[in-house]
């Protein structure tokens, strides 16, 4: 009966205490833009302006046109010429260049005689990703050479290798890193607030005073759970449109499958927002315990790097991570126009996730006031 | 400085371990994430990708084909699917089901046979994991070009392969993207201690009032200060120290520097990082603004820009700059080559430096913030 109009005071009371003061609204949209702005062009694996260490030894015209092409690739910035082993070694060592190539002496000889003409490509193992890329963009470069001679002397390779990449022709970095954001940036913002706003009214006593009134513990839930949702409602749909109208990520799928992966995501991170801070006494210990939870499940979700690469039990174990199965909605729906049925598939485990979270939180509220 | 009394220093920095003991939070954020994280990061984060699952539609068969479906399958660094349409893998690629497929066209033994036409294996990868993407390309134009060179050495044939580039690793041989990335995540661990919990300390004493105590007692700036430091300096290290064993003894990756370079580095590292937390919770005086000030500030350009997952190389020249404010990007640099090769100190000075100015300039901010007196 006077379910209503209670629930509508404290939710109104919550979200004073989140928006009212000037410094707690700068905290929940500062950090989203500067984020929005810095991150996508920080978190790259692609190679660019990376320096390339050339130690030719050979005077010969095909190897002078082996550097030549590689020199214009974009993906270097910079050659260093070398006149010798120790100084490509040491460029290497002392991070100058990540990736050297050495041509030896009999390299137009052996091209010319028809024979296999052998080229070392010395590399980075410290950075072993970003010169395995590296060493892709060569052998590329070198393939197109091969066929260029092979044209000119009248002939055709039997068969080709002809690679499209979907969804992504151009294999651009940004495409894959902004959707990530959208779930991760929003993870960060409703997680902290939901865990440290009990703990705040705990340490400053006015959680007594919730508890003494005619509120039940599920409605103090609840009151804790709509500005949350609110606040990260807010801040995911800011990054959309930064996504698609400030860098141009193409949004193929349907906006109402986004929408309502992220209702059932807010509520399973609401749930463990309140699971960490049912278990705390202070602010300090539901923020810890708030970012020991964030802090694996956002590197265990795929943002980092793809859970196929996970060893199978781990693969088993992330289950429960919701950041895993909303990170797969968000890339789904925004690339590749993702069905009903994929959509459906990675919901249900949100459903599930916030469901438990959210019983068990009731539970302990229950249990510390009883 | 003068008034620097060491009995005074030895209370408060007691009292300072005691209070980081008993709370349960600091001993999970300082013993249990660190070995939870290098969990993580030996098992969870892995660029190199195991098994590439690839989907195959042979359009028709013929020798030629047979041939190459054969060289794929056999491929342990490859999961074939054998499909029986194109719009099959299509929808299972869509779904994350596989990350690329292949399609053999059905004149394709007809067109290698003739001299004067290319015959086109086609090769889709999926675009949507673009690191993965590029995985399948070269994996599948890596078999591709043994099996040609197979196919012709088979017949007798000159190979028309010309130039061969012969890749080796330096440092890291195997090139396992592990052997770099948990060094790297030891910055972010070191992080976290370091300025995510002290910037709740000192935040702390504000909100709950035992500040105005403390400054109410005969304590002075420099005693404040080095109580807050010392403490959280020594469980840095201890965890800096367990992680590197774990890393050695329980990750297996190879530890080929000195012991002392490392002590000299994590120091510098940590004291910057402190001074980083320390000086937002002065100024901030709330642990809410705090622990999202020291998040934004200290944690997130702590794993972003601090080149452990992210080539710092590949990013646009402004934001390079930004990145020569992070002290992280130092840590990450100088721990990645303790860790790969034997220390050379010429090597490592300019990280130390570097990381010696940015505690120095950090440690200088807060004792400017810290005032011995009420307003």
């Amino acid at each position: 009966m006077r379910f209503l109009p209670r629930i509508h005071a404290l939710v109104v009371k919550e979200l004073q205490s989140v928006f009212g003061s000037p410094s707690s609204r700068t905290l929940l949209i500062m950090p989203v833009i500067l984020q929005t702005l810095l991150f996508p062009f920080a978190a790259t694996l692609e190679v660019k302006n990376a320096s390339l260490g050339i130690y030719n030894r050979d005077t010969g015209a095909p190897a002078q046109e082996l550097v030549q092409r590689f020199a214009q690739s974009a993906a270097f910035s910079e050659i260093i010429p070398f006149h010798g082993q120790d100084e490509m070694e040491e460029a290497i060592e002392s991070r100058q260049a990540m990736l050297t190539v050495s041509i030896p002496e009999d390299f137009s000889r052996k091209l010319a005689a028809g024979e296999t003409a052998p080229v070392q490509v010395l590399l980075d193992g410290r950075r072993s990703n970003g010169a395995q890329i590296a060493f892709g963009y060569l052998q590329g470069i070198t393939e197109d050479y091969m066929k260029d001679r092979l044209a000119a002397a009248g002939r055709a390779m039997p068969s080709e290798v002809v690679t499209r990449f979907w969804f992504n022709p151009n294999l651009d970095y940004k495409n894959f890193i902004l959707p990530n954001l959208v779930a991760i940036i929003t993870t960060i913002g409703s997680l902290i607030l939901t865990a440290l706003s009990v703990s705040r009214e705990r340490e400053q006593g006015t959680f007594d005073q919730l508890l003494v009134s005619p509120l039940t513990p599920e409605m103090i839930m609840i009151g804790k759970a709509v500005p949350a949702m609110i606040v990260a409602f807010f801040q995911a749909t800011l990054i959309l449109c930064a996504a698609v109208f400030i860098y141009d990520v193409p949004f193929r799928g349907s906006l109402f499958f986004l929408y309502a992966g992220m209702f059932f995501y807010a509520l399973s991170l609401v749930g463990v927002g309140l699971f960490i801070s049912s278990l705390c006494n202070t602010q300090q210990q539901a923020f810890l315990g708030a970012f020991s939870f964030m802090m694996p499940a956002v590197m265990l979700s795929g943002f980092a790097a793809p859970v196929e690469n996970m060893p199978r039990w781990l693969q088993i174990a992330t289950w429960p991570n919701p950041v895993r199965h909303f990170v797969e909605i968000v890339k789904g729906v925004f690339l590749k126009d993702a069905s009903f049925e994929r959509v459906f598939s990675l919901i249900w485990p949100l459903v599930l996730i916030g469901a438990i979270n959210l019983t068990a939180a009731a539970l302990m509220f229950r249990r510390k006031t009883g | 400085m003068k008034h620097l009394s060491f009995r005074r220093l030895r209370a408060l920095c007691w009292k300072e371990t005691l209070q980081m003991f008993r709370d349960p939070s600091s001993n999970l954020i300082a013993f249990a994430l660190p070995m939870l994280l290098m969990f993580v990061f030996g098992f969870g984060i892995n660029l190199d990708t195991p098994t590439l699952k690839i989907g195959l539609y042979t359009e028709a068969s013929g020798t030629e084909a047979d041939g190459f479906a054969a060289a794929l399958s056999g491929t342990p660094s490859l999961d074939i699917a054998r499909y029986q349409s194109r719009e099959a893998m299509a929808r299972d690629m869509t779904d994350s089901k596989i990350r690329g497929f292949i399609v053999i066209p059905a004149d394709f033994s007809r067109r290698m046979k003739a001299k004067a036409d290319t015959a086109p294996i086609q090769v889709v990868a999926d675009g949507s994991e673009p690191n993965t993407a590029q995985f399948v390309s070269s994996h599948v134009g890596g078999v591709w070009q043994v099996w040609m060179m197979q196919r012709a050495e088979d017949r007798g044939e000159e190979m028309d392969r010309e130039i061969a580039l012969e890749p080796r690793y330096w440092f890291n041989p195997s090139a396992k993207s592990r052997n770099f990335l948990i060094p790297g995540s030891i910055t972010v661990i070191m992080t976290v201690i370091g300025a995510l919990l002290t910037s709740l300390v000192v935040a702390r004493e504000w909100e709950r009032g035992t500040m105005e105590a403390l400054l109410a007692s005969p304590v002075t700036r420099a005693e404040l200060l080095l109580s807050k430091i010392l403490p959280y300096y020594a469980l840095g290290m201890l965890s800096l120290l367990l992680c590197v064993a774990s890393a050695r003894w329980l990750l297996g990756v190879p530890f080929r520097g000195s012991v002392l370079a490392l002590c000299v580095v994590g120091t510098f590292f940590l004291l910057s990082v402190l001074g980083i937390g320390l000086a937002i919770s002065t100024a901030t005086r709330n642990q809410f603004n705090a622990a999202q000030a020291a998040l934004n500030a200290a944690f997130l350009p702590a794993t972003m820009l601090s080149g452990f997952i992210y080539e710092i190389s590949s990013m646009p020249s402004f934001l390079r700059g930004v990145t020569h404010i992070v002290p992280a990007r130092y840590f990450v640099s100088a721990i990645q080559t303790l860790f790969q090769l034997p220390t050379d100190w010429k090597h490592l000075m300019p990280d130390i430096l570097l990381l010696m100015a940015s505690a120095a300039f950090f440690l200088g901010i807060t004792a400017k913030l810290t005032k011995r007196r009420m307003e």
